[in-house]
């Protein structure tokens, strides 16, 4: 028998949730404000910042990461690695086009 | 195998830790789905930036911020809906489902506006006046479309799987100690969330 059918269900309370999403709408308002002000090349280098941010938090606590075995936690840097090679070597290949 | 045996019949064909493993490893076939199209928007966005700058001005920031704001919340319902399932309150967890449900409608609705504006204007695919705006241009609002448009056909795909939860739910096939659908059905629509969050800044908000 799987050790993993007796795992206790982590419950997570709903103030937690509200305190989590009042996070995101609070860094959605920044980024908001931040792409209005001009800030050259760094204007969508802190959005994708902040969406990192954001994204972090929603899988952490909405999707329950935070709570996972650690197996979860490999897959998914391994997907993300995956996705940045070929976002690099993308941007690698076309800074020699260029 | 008296263990097993034992086994067999307390758990028939069940493993939740599976099943929610099984979700993320399709999860991640999205993220390689949309990060394809992301990369192909960081490609052009770095080979025509003035002309994505002149494009993004004619979207509707405030309607991709109420978008933003409602499927943040919407994540947020769906995550409760659990907690709810776990506590027993079965009537609240589908009251939390519906109300995810309803901000699904709230983006939708707001989209089919911004689109409709967007084509009424002349901007669609193939269209004359677009094929008359620089390549740049063309590009942005062929990434747009396609991008904005596999996100909302997510949108559409996430309702239908919590409309068949809430079914599941009446026919007490989901219960306080057996809910993994919710869970998973739920891991699908902040997947949806997510890809929002990147969508957003990338799209609304270059100035």
């Amino acid at each position: 028998m799987s050790e993993h059918q007796h795992e206790e269900a982590h419950v997570i309370e709903y103030g937690n949730y509200i305190f989590i999403w009042l996070g995101l709408l609070a860094f959605t308002g920044i980024t908001v404000t931040v792409s209005g002000i001009d800030l050259g090349n760094w204007t969508i280098v802190i959005a994708l910042l902040i969406a990192c941010v954001k994204s972090w938090y929603v899988l952490n606590y909405f999707m329950h990461m935070k709570y996972e075995d650690v197996v979860f936690k490999i897959f998914i840097l391994t997907a993300l690695f995956t996705f940045f090679i070929f976002l690099g070597f993308t941007f690698w290949d076309y800074s020699f086009v260029r | 195998m008296s263990s097993t045996d034992h086994a067999a019949v307390h758990h028939v064909h069940r493993d939740d830790y599976g099943s929610r493993m099984g979700m993320w490893l399709f999860l991640f076939t999205e993220l390689i789905l949309f990060g394809g199209l992301f990369i192909i928007y960081a490609v052009y966005r770095f080979t025509h930036q003035t002309e994505f700058h002149l494009a993004a001005q004619e979207l509707n920031t405030t309607i991709g911020l109420i978008n933003t704001i409602a499927l943040l919340t919407s994540s947020m319902t769906a995550a409760m809906s659990i907690t709810a399932m776990q506590k027993g309150n079965i009537r609240f967890s589908k009251t939390l489902i519906w109300v995810t449900i309803g901000f699904a409608f709230v983006f939708m609705v707001n989209k089919y506006f911004e689109w409709g504006a967007k084509i009424h204007h002349g901007i669609y695919p193939g269209s004359k006046d677009l094929l008359a705006k620089p390549e740049g241009e063309i590009l942005y609002f062929g990434l747009y479309y396609v991008m904005t448009g596999l996100h909302t056909f997510h949108v559409i795909v996430g309702v239908i799987f919590f409309l068949f939860i809430l079914r599941q739910i009446n026919q007490k096939k989901i219960e306080p100690t057996r809910y993994v659908r919710l869970e998973n059905s739920a891991l699908y629509w902040h997947l949806v969330d997510l890809i929002w969050i990147f969508l957003f800044p990338l799209f609304y908000l270059i100035h």
